[in-house]
């Protein structure tokens, strides 16, 4: 069960009058975004990653190394550890290169596997190194304290809620830095969010928390399509399915995608062949049909297997399809939402091989995975 | 007319230089410190700033006088005990002028917060060198005001130097003795000279370092 390159982690005590009861186990590379509604204990957990809170009864181990084990517990700054706050706090009285080469300075032989350089045209820091850090905005200061955190050859990265402090304008403009990062470097970076279309957008794995306890963790795409966990119950419940592109069709400018069980239709070139892209469905824009309709508008009608049907509430129900009739349930999963005078009408039951037409998905990012 | 001027900006500068190597520590320690009792400290480090002068002045009299354990340590060590001595005047200025250069640099403390500490610890920074190469710089205001605040007070200190110091010339005569003496002796026009330049002395003294203290303060924000 313990993946000796993953990391492994069991926080659990009281802190500041908060209970936290938290155990998880992730995989050593891929963006895990650790969510949760305000005050569940996200922040605290990724504190007790960095060493920054202290609790007593807890264990934690990053690629074979313990940093925590019970009372054995390695202070913060003797961590390989990069941590990004929610406001950027760079240290006010030193230049954007100074603050940038702060931790690299200070840590050894690990501060030479990223070179200043790298750093710098990743984050687009250059035009402002020479500069004082309260002369940039809140996105270049958010991307300073990135790059300062990655310079110091984390074996972690950690990041607060690097978006909430940013507005919709620096936000669009660092996710794309943000992308980039998750691409280029080759270590696990755990985030904390409470918005779900970061989430979405950005993560490979989850960890999902309610009042200081772990309620599921695994990938992103798993637990979104879960209709147990309490994500499937909101109004933009979504499911993410990764796929790779196969073939662009010009005439009707449309890209298909290769997904588990199926292919997938979007418009527009969305990048070459083989790569791969994300696509995001809503289950409220997902309509089901017992046979293949033979006049819709709607491009993708794909052939699904129905894998459970859960009740939402009086009027309503969330359905776990999988892509495919005869793979056995191993297709892409995503939830519809149907309501329960269509489910009845139709009377479909779990096993059952239907057709689901999207009516839209939207692209996420042209992220490689 | 200059012996007590070399003796006052002398004792000024070898005070402002004990409480800033002293006084900087304890500040840190009171603006980080969760002991429930520091507060208690910090009672004790603010107290010359309401006692009387010549209280301050009796007790450390006693304290250091030739029947006291220090009395009779310095004795051994220096084969004199402090009080009427050059080095009591400093014992007496450091403890006198403490709350002034101690509490300036801890509100600079308290100010920088949890967050910059982090930060550093987060990037291999010992809490060491994070005191050295964080805090320190961030508190620049606060040090500039403790030393200006503790150098100027100094200057100006006239009760407790006369407990414990007396009237020597040339040894423990400072400026502010020297004006009482002249005044006691109707010279009206040494008072007059020395006291005009001490006001001089000391609206330079405020107003360059709340010109400093503006400029640094723009800076680090």
């Amino acid at each position: 069960m313990t993946k000796p390159d993953g990391i492994v982690a069991r926080f659990s005590g009281s802190l500041d009058a908060f209970d936290l009861s938290a155990e998880f186990t992730l995989p050593g590379k891929g963006v895990t975004a650790l969510f949760g509604k305000s005050g569940c204990g996200k922040t605290t957990v990724l504190r007790c990653l960095a060493g920054l809170s202290h609790m007593e009864d807890s264990f934690l181990s990053v690629k074979g190394d313990v940093w925590q084990d019970g009372q054995d517990f390695i202070p913060t700054h003797k961590r390989p550890v990069g941590f990004v706050f929610q406001e950027a706090s760079l240290f006010a009285h030193l230049t954007v290169k100074d603050n940038l080469i702060f931790g690299q300075k200070r840590a050894g032989d690990r501060g030479q596997l990223v070179h200043l350089d790298d750093i710098v045209s990743l984050l687009g820091l250059g035009d402002f190194l020479s500069r004082s850090a309260h002369n940039l905005s809140g996105g270049e200061r958010q991307r300073v304290a990135i790059g300062r955190a990655l310079l110091s050859g984390p074996e972690l990265l950690l990041m607060d809620e690097p978006l909430a402090a940013l507005d919709r304008f620096s936000k669009d403009e660092i996710i794309p830095y943000l992308e980039r990062l998750f691409q280029s470097m080759d270590i696990p970076m755990i985030f904390v969010s409470h918005d779900m279309d970061e989430v979405e957008q950005l993560a490979d794995y989850m960890v999902l928390m309610e009042e200081g306890a772990v309620l599921s963790c695994g990938p992103l795409k798993e637990l979104l399509a879960d209709p147990k966990l309490f994500i499937a119950r909101s109004p933009k419940t979504a499911s993410v399915i990764d796929g790779r592109i196969k073939s662009f069709d010009v005439a009707d400018q449309l890209t298909e995608l290769e997904i588990e069980g199926g292919s997938f239709l979007v418009p527009g070139e969305l990048g070459d062949p083989g790569s791969h892209r994300r696509v995001r469905i809503a289950a409220n824009d997902v309509s089901l049909a017992s046979d293949l309709p033979s006049k819709t508008t709607i491009l993708n009608v794909l052939p699904v297997h129905i894998l459970g049907i859960h009740e939402l509430d009086q009027s309503r129900v969330n359905i776990l399809l999988s892509v495919g009739h005869n793979n056995n349930g191993s297709g892409a999963r995503f939830l519809a939402r149907i309501t329960r005078r269509s489910l009845n009408a139709f009377s479909f039951a779990t096993g059952q091989n239907i057709y689901a037409q999207v009516k839209s998905a939207s692209m996420l990012d042209p992220h490689k995975r | 007319m200059w012996d007590p001027i070399w003796i006052t900006v002398k004792l000024a500068f070898i005070t402002t230089a004990i409480l800033l190597i002293m006084g900087t520590p304890i500040a840190w320690w009171l603006a980080r410190s969760k002991a429930w009792w520091k507060e208690g400290i910090a009672a004790v480090v603010a107290l010359p700033i309401v006692l009387p002068p010549t209280v301050m002045g009796f007790y450390l009299l006693i304290a250091l006088g030739p029947d006291s354990p220090i009395g009779q340590l310095s004795t051994l060590l220096f084969g004199r005990s402090l009080p009427f001595t050059f080095a009591g005047l400093v014992v007496g200025s450091v403890i006198y002028s403490m709350p002034f250069v101690i509490q300036p640099i801890r509100n600079a403390f308290d100010a920088i917060g949890e967050r910059p500490l982090e930060v550093a610890a987060t990037l291999r920074a010992s809490p060491l060198d994070t005191f050295f190469s964080v805090a320190i710089p961030l508190a620049r205001p606060g040090l500039l005001t403790g030393a200006v605040l503790g150098f100027a007070h100094t200057v100006g200190e006239f009760g407790v130097i006369l407990m414990i110091g007396g009237n020597i010339p040339g040894e423990t005569k400072v400026l502010s003795v020297a004006i009482y003496d002249h005044v006691e002796a109707l010279e009206w026009g040494q008072a007059h000279i020395l006291s005009a330049g001490l006001l001089i002395f000391s609206f330079v003294v405020i107003l360059s370092m709340m010109v400093l203290e503006k400029k640094l303060g723009r800076r680090l924000r």
